[in-house]
């Protein structure tokens, strides 16, 4: 008899079976904020490198480095559920988000108030004989030196 | 899943490990020293970052203390180099008298 109710019950919970939805939007949507912050993260990081200028870079890792670290963490946070790792991510958030503006500001006014100009104009890509007129300026140099 | 998300966290660090080995890159060349401190304020970043995403890598939430304690750690190290290359001393109050104009003289 109870062996019968047990295998009633199997079928009714298998003729009832949803697949379980929430954990795979859950996690796809951790998984989206994660590659949206890598990606800004990995952006800044290339600006900071490729830019021209001091105050351009200043824009690439500021702008890029506060939301892409704010994304990454919200991905965290998603996947964690509500625990007590999730409230310290949290302040890990907050902190950053207090910091990191008010330390490029800090940077930003300082080479400013030293005298630092920002590169003005329109904007023209190095040409191939430039570039390698330096290169060229370079082994000249050490050239000379070895001489 | 679970082990889709543990491949995905792994990404996610290994990503960032690369983008601190890039900045890196204009820690060494910046020619200015403003070009330096960004790289390095970066740099702090992303380590918090780093920490945050490996700690549940390795399944060790005590991690994320320490991400926090660098995050805040970070911020007074950025501000403690600009003070001191302003005013070439610690130990300047910030009061409205010490700050100058671009010229050198008191406002």
């Amino acid at each position: 008899m109870m062996q019968v109710l047990i295998m009633a019950s199997e079928t009714v919970q298998a003729a009832n079976y949803v697949p379980e939805i929430f954990p795979i939007i859950r996690n796809g949507l951790a998984v989206a904020s994660m590659v949206i912050g890598l990606f800004f993260v990995l952006a800044g990081t290339l600006g900071v490198l490729r830019l021209p200028d001091f105050f351009t870079r200043l824009h690439a890792a500021g702008m890029t480095d506060t939301l892409g670290a704010e994304l990454i963490l919200l991905g965290l946070i998603i996947q964690e559920g509500f625990t007590q790792l999730s409230l310290k991510f949290v302040f890990v958030s907050i902190i950053l988000l207090l910091t990191s503006p008010t330390a490029t500001h800090a940077v930003a006014n300082a080479a400013y108030q030293a005298g630092l100009k920002p590169l003005l104009g329109d904007y023209k890509a190095p040409t191939t004989a430039e570039i390698a007129g330096d290169y060229a300026g370079d082994d000249d140099h050490h050239e000379g030196d070895h001489h | 899943m679970e082990q889709f998300m543990g491949y995905t966290t792994l990404g996610v660090a290994i990503f960032i490990l690369i983008s601190m080995a890039m900045m890196l890159g204009r820690l060494l060349v910046g020619p200015t020293l403003y070009d330096r401190l960004l790289a390095v304020n970066s740099f702090g970043t992303k380590t918090v970052l780093f920490l945050c995403v490996f700690c549940l890598v390795i399944d060790r939430p005590d991690g994320v203390d320490i991400a926090l304690l660098y995050a805040l750690m970070n911020f007074i190290a950025t501000i403690a180099v600009l003070k001191f290359f302003r005013y070439r001393a610690l130990d300047v109050s910030l009061l409205e008298s010490h700050i100058t104009d671009r010229d050198g003289a008191a406002k």
